[in-house]
């Protein structure tokens, strides 16, 4: 006992005494201690690039940075496992497969931002998608398609916001029954008939590419950039922020609350054709049973993300972070032929971790 | 109780307060808003901690860590506001906390049963135990809350303005309730506002001022005037900026016109204008009608009738949208919840009713926006003075001067402003009333409403006295007493 004890305030004692005298030593090893951190094998590569990334990011980022150190971690873990992962035939793989569940998740990050929540993307897609491949509208050809596929979401999208922002229904209800008979409308319209698509240039959207990157992972790209811009730099993101973070004094500071709301299902529904389209054009048929599940997947995305499930904070960027999360696993898992069970127990877990990780920040910021 | 003493951070509530209660008797609790009755309240209840001070129960001396073990002393409390959970049922509720149960099972018949008792001896018979909570009226409700509290062994009931929910029939029974309870020997701590109610059941009357008793155990029938006398003559902490030099303001345009303001339940046939750099003030008391007359005023709530103009343009009514286009600001009275966004920064608060005009299109520019935030930021010398910072993490002034600077930042002409010092320490108001003031000389015309009649006072240049939704006086602010002011907030309307 006595032995333990007594070299103890001794070390405690060096270093303050050696820097209030002025040392060398007892200063360079105090700061190293408490900004390095002891452990070279967690912090040494990422420490002094994190600092720098501090600097760069605004602390309300850091959770995307968290997510970025996970996405490196699981390609450590991918290359390890299989030398097929780190191949530019693989990388393109993971974004294409990310490709359409990123634009719905761009949606849906709004939608969460501002307080909301839609359950019924995946149906939006599943309609838009039947309603775009019907015989009637494949005869007008590519632009006839497009343009159905983002009108009907778009449609589907704004009556969900109807219903929410001046029906006064909450959006979970909502968007549930949505869920449900979007889904129906899609198995009507279909038949519950795959609708094979004969115009060749809409099965051109998935299979082109530009600098060998199929032209999928540009149109989420660019979506994500846009919806990115949207988000940070105009009025239109500014509100919703504030509609989520505290809707009764967005509403008392002059903010057309509800307008905006509605504003926000729509988007989300436009994002839902565009997805409609890009599923549509990769398995070459529309179906009514596209985007099945999708709801969950998108909003697992949001969630570890870093956006708060109840509104008014959250990021784009860590969204897409979060789909690209879900995907590299997925590919992981079928690289190393995996049973999809462990994959989806292994989602689970990330999904609590990452709540679990934003609670210690939630605690941690007020201070 | 004696020598009571509770501080908050930046005020100090309670102050040294004594108080007796004796078996059997209804003591009346006097005092204006801010006097300290809900913090004394409150640790009756155990609710509260006090700082220093001692509590004695049946002549020992007792400390209540939590509201559980006031009630096991048999000290319950009936808040103003009601805490009875809607979905319940009456006996669920009666008998919520404290359920009778069996290994974890209630006993459903036997809580039924004991809740008609309960509901019977308050002379309620017709309130079935199995009714939901959420579907009676607020005096059924609260005679819920009566029966709650009886059903502990209770021996002190404590009531925080009971009467203001209730009509004049059910104040009857009440006090019906209450003479059965004291003749049992159950002791009332009894808190309202309404002389007249004094007057009809208590037995001695206490009387608070800034945190400290200033006479207790008064005989019931002390004259009004006398009890008016203590309660008043508050020295105010605060400088109150001068009036225009010369004592009238120029005459200058009227901005706000308020033109017979209806909401039945709240307020009745209110007019009145404000002009440009005027400060008019609202007093009255809770549930007057103050604090509805601005949001009708705002378009936050629609007024049954009445119409509202800027400018001489009538706005349309329960539009918020319309009336800040047409430069109306509101800085409402429960600023984290109903102005402010907490986790933003002080930035994005100020701007963000004023988005408009820093984007092109719908694009933002975030260098003017955040140029302009910080400018008004600086000219209301807040502090921190790092506008990039939380808004969560300023104080109470600091965040009401964030609220100021987003309608000086829009450049409104009408601004209304809900208990503007509320929870702002007292250094930090003289600072905000200089403020308003500068607002005021700026051209802007001000609407406050305040529970504090000494801040009416010192700084409106005009006073209307509000009593049960309606305007019953209306003077210059500097030719007002305060005890004259109280009189008319607190006078049981004549013709009731």
């Amino acid at each position: 006992m006595s032995d333990q004890t007594t070299p103890r305030p001794a070390q405690e004692d060096a270093p303050g005494l050696p820097a209030q005298a002025g040392s060398g030593a007892g200063v360079a090893t105090r700061p190293s201690l408490v900004k390095e951190g002891p452990d070279p094998g967690a912090a040494g590569p990422g420490g002094g690039l994190g600092r720098q990334l501090l600097r760069l990011f605004p602390l309300h980022q850091m959770h995307s940075l968290g997510l970025l150190v996970v996405l490196i971690l699981l390609g450590v873990v991918g290359t390890a496992t299989s030398g097929n992962f780190l191949t530019s035939n693989n990388i393109v793989n993971i974004l294409t497969s990310a490709a359409v569940i990123g634009v719905i998740t761009v949606g849906q990050t709004f939608v969460i931002i501002g307080g909301g929540i839609d359950l019924s993307v995946g149906a939006i897609v599943a309609v838009a998608s039947v309603w775009c491949t019907t015989v009637a509208t494949q005869s007008h050809g590519l632009a006839g398609m497009l343009f159905t596929a983002v009108v009907v979401g778009a449609a589907v999208g704004l009556l969900n916001g109807i219903l929410i922002a001046y029906g006064k229904i909450v959006a979970f209800i909502t968007t549930l029954a949505m869920m449900a008979s979007a889904r129906g409308v899609a198995e009507r319209i279909s038949d519950r008939q795959s609708q094979v698509v004969t115009v060749d240039s809409f099965n051109r959207i998935a299979t082109d590419k530009f600098l060998g990157i199929p032209l999928l992972v540009y149109l989420m790209a660019a979506i994500v950039v846009l919806g990115w811009l949207l988000l940070n730099r105009t009025t239109f993101g500014r509100h919703t922020f504030a509609v989520g973070g505290n809707p009764e004094a967005a509403r008392l500071a002059g903010i057309a609350v509800r307008r905006h709301t509605m504003l926000l299902y729509l988007l989300s529904g436009v994002c839902c054709g565009v997805a409609a389209v890009m599923l549509t054009a990769r398995t070459t048929s529309g179906a009514s049973n596209l985007g099945n599940l999708y709801e969950l997947d998108s909003i697992a995305a949001v969630i570890i993300g870093g956006t708060l499930l109840a509104g008014g904070r959250g990021s784009l960027f860590g969204s897409i972070l979060g789909v690209l999360v879900f995907t590299t696993i997925t590919n992981i898992f079928v690289l190393n032929n995996l049973t999809t069970d462990i994959q989806e127990i292994a989602k689970g877990l990330i999904i609590l971790a990452a709540v679990l990780l934003q609670r210690t920040r939630g605690a941690r910021s007020p201070a | 109780m004696r020598g009571i003493t509770k501080e908050f951070p930046g005020a100090k509530a309670l102050d040294g307060v004594d108080l007796d209660v004796e078996p059997g008797e209804v003591h009346c609790l006097l005092g204006q808003n801010g006097a300290g009755k809900s913090t004394l309240i409150k640790v009756l209840a155990g609710a509260h901690q006090p700082d220093s001070g001692d509590l004695a129960w049946d002549g020992e001396p007792v400390v209540l860590p939590s509201p559980t073990a006031a009630m096991r002393h048999g000290i319950s409390t009936i808040y103003q506001e009601l805490d009875l959970v809607d979905g319940l049922s009456v006996a669920d509720n009666i008998f919520l906390g404290h359920e009778r149960a069996r290994f974890g099972l209630t006993r459903r018949g036997e809580t039924a049963t004991a809740a008609r008792d309960l509901l019977r001896s308050l002379g309620h018979p017709e309130i079935a135990p199995g009714t939901e909570v959420g579907s009676l009226s607020p005096a059924q409700q609260q005679i819920v809350s009566m029966a709650r509290a009886l059903s502990h062994d209770t021996r002190l009931i404590v009531m925080d303005e009971p009467s203001a929910v209730l009509t004049q029939d059910e104040v009857g029974n009440l006090f019906r309730v209450i003479g059965e309870l004291t003749a049992a020997g159950v002791a009332v701590l009894y808190i309202s506002h309404r002389m007249a109610e004094i007057r009809a059941i208590g037995t001695r009357v206490t009387v608070l001022k800034d945190g400290r008793t200033v006479a207790g155990g008064l005989p019931a029938d002390t004259p009004t005037a006398q009890l008016v006398a203590l309660m008043t003559g508050r020295e105010s902490a605060y400088d109150f900026p001068q009036r225009v030099p010369g004592g009238e303001p120029p005459e200058r345009d009227e901005v706000l016109r308020v033109e017979h303001l209806t909401q039945p339940g709240s307020f009745e046939d209110v007019s009145f204008t404000v002009r440009a750099g005027e400060i008019v003030g609202l007093v009255g008391l809770v549930g007057s009608g103050r604090s509805e007359i601005l949001h009708a005023v705002y378009g936050a709530t629609r007024p049954a009738s009445g119409t509202v103009l800027v400018d001489g343009k009538a706005l349309p009514p329960g539009r918020v949208t319309a009336a800040v286009r047409a430069g109306v600001g509101l800085a409402p009275e429960e600023r984290k919840s109903q102005a402010l966004f907490l986790q933003d920064s002080v930035v994005r608060n100020v701007s963000i009713s004023s988005l408009g005009r820093f984007s092109r299109f719908g694009w933002l520019d975030r260098r003017r926006e955040t140029a302009a935030a910080a400018e008004r930021v600086a000219a209301l010398d807040l502090r921190p003075a790092d506008p990039q910072r939380a808004v969560r993490t300023l104080s109470g002034g600091n965040q009401q001067k964030a609220v100021l600077a987003r309608w000086l930042l829009r450049g409104c002409r009408v601004l209304l402003l809900d208990e503007p010092t509320r929870g702002v320490d007292v250094g930090a108001r003289s600072e905000l009333y200089a403020l308003v003031r500068e607002l005021a000389d700026s051209g802007v015309a001000v609407l406050f409403v305040s529970s504090e009649v000494p801040e009416v006072l010192g700084l409106a240049d005009r006073a209307l006295v509000l009593r049960e939704g309606r305007i019953v006086h209306e003077a210059a602010a500097a030719s007002l007493k305060e005890s004259h002011v109280l009189d008319l907030v607190m006078e049981e309307s004549a013709h009731e």
